[in-house]
């Protein structure tokens, strides 16, 4: 059952960032260039995504559970630290350079697996990165 | 160029809002692709082993959509180099960072997150600084 579930999670946000265009990198590229080429169809697609989900987190937090786990994990509220924003910034630098961020390229990789597999292979060398200097 | 599409992307943002609203609903958990990426890969399945399942529908509907209806939206990659460049920064910075497009830009912003709203405002900035640097200031095609 929680298989289902997690398989129809995530075919919904493939589909949905198949449909919504995120899958192709110059979409993304497009939407930065603000004094370029600007495509601003990705305000769209968070403008979609952000209330559903809202509506979805404001059931969850009126319940004493989630109605398949017995507990609820999510992000505690926690300060803003210098790991989050140097973090994110190195994250917005290599999205701004390949146009790709971890969904679309798992939505993408049996699409184009010559251009996404490499991506992905450098995405775990990064992650490894993480774990080797900073755990 | 590529076409502005408020239509299908604002569709599309809707299934990724439903996909987020059931995971929180139903698992009472985030999806962050960066967190359920790095989980996985420590053999951290989750219930059910629930995360490599969403990944593998996450990898599969898309092909399985494209033979039945191709994208209109194209495919225009950049060059090997910026994937390998770009892909390890993101790999990086979302760890570093805790959470990337999905985890801070849709989940964490619908649950008003100070630290998700910062985050998304800082990587927005450096994206669009990035793409500035290379496409207006080095001429880049990227």
């Amino acid at each position: 059952m929680i298989q289902v579930i997690a398989l129809v999670l995530g075919s919904l946000f493939g589909a949905g960032l198949y449909l919504a265009g995120m899958t192709n990198p110059a979409k993304i590229v497009n939407f930065l260039d603000i004094a370029g080429t600007w495509d601003p169809s990705l305000i769209f697609v968070m403008g979609g995504g952000i209330p559903v989900a809202a509506i979805g987190f404001i059931m969850l937090r009126r319940r004493a559970r989630p109605v398949i786990f017995a507990d609820i994990q999510v992000p505690q509220y926690g300060d803003i630290d210098r790991p989050l924003v140097l973090g994110s910034a190195v994250f917005g630098i290599g999205w701004g350079i390949s146009g790709l961020c971890p969904g679309p390229a798992f939505a993408s990789v049996l699409l184009e697996p010559s251009v996404i597999i490499p991506y992905l292979v450098a995405l775990v060398l990064g992650s490894l990165a993480y774990e080797r200097f900073h755990r | 160029m590529t076409e502005f599409t408020p239509v299908l992307s604002l569709s599309g943002g809707l299934l990724i809002g439903l996909s987020a609203a059931a995971a929180f609903v139903l698992f009472g958990r985030v999806i962050g692709m960066t967190g359920i990426l790095a989980r996985t890969l420590d053999f951290d399945f989750g219930e059910g082993s629930w995360r490599p399942f969403f990944l593998l529908g996450l990898i599969l509907t898309p092909l399985i959509l494209s033979l039945v209806a191709p994208s209109p939206h194209g495919f225009e990659p950049m060059g090997l180099i910026p994937m390998l460049i770009g892909g390890f920064l993101v790999g990086y910075g979302s760890r570093v960072g805790s959470g990337c497009t999905s985890g801070h830009g849709i989940c964490g912003i619908s649950r008003l997150s100070k630290r998700s709203i910062v985050a998304t405002c800082t990587f927005m900035t450096t994206a669009i600084l990035t793409v500035f640097v290379i496409r207006h200031l080095m001429g880049g095609a990227s």
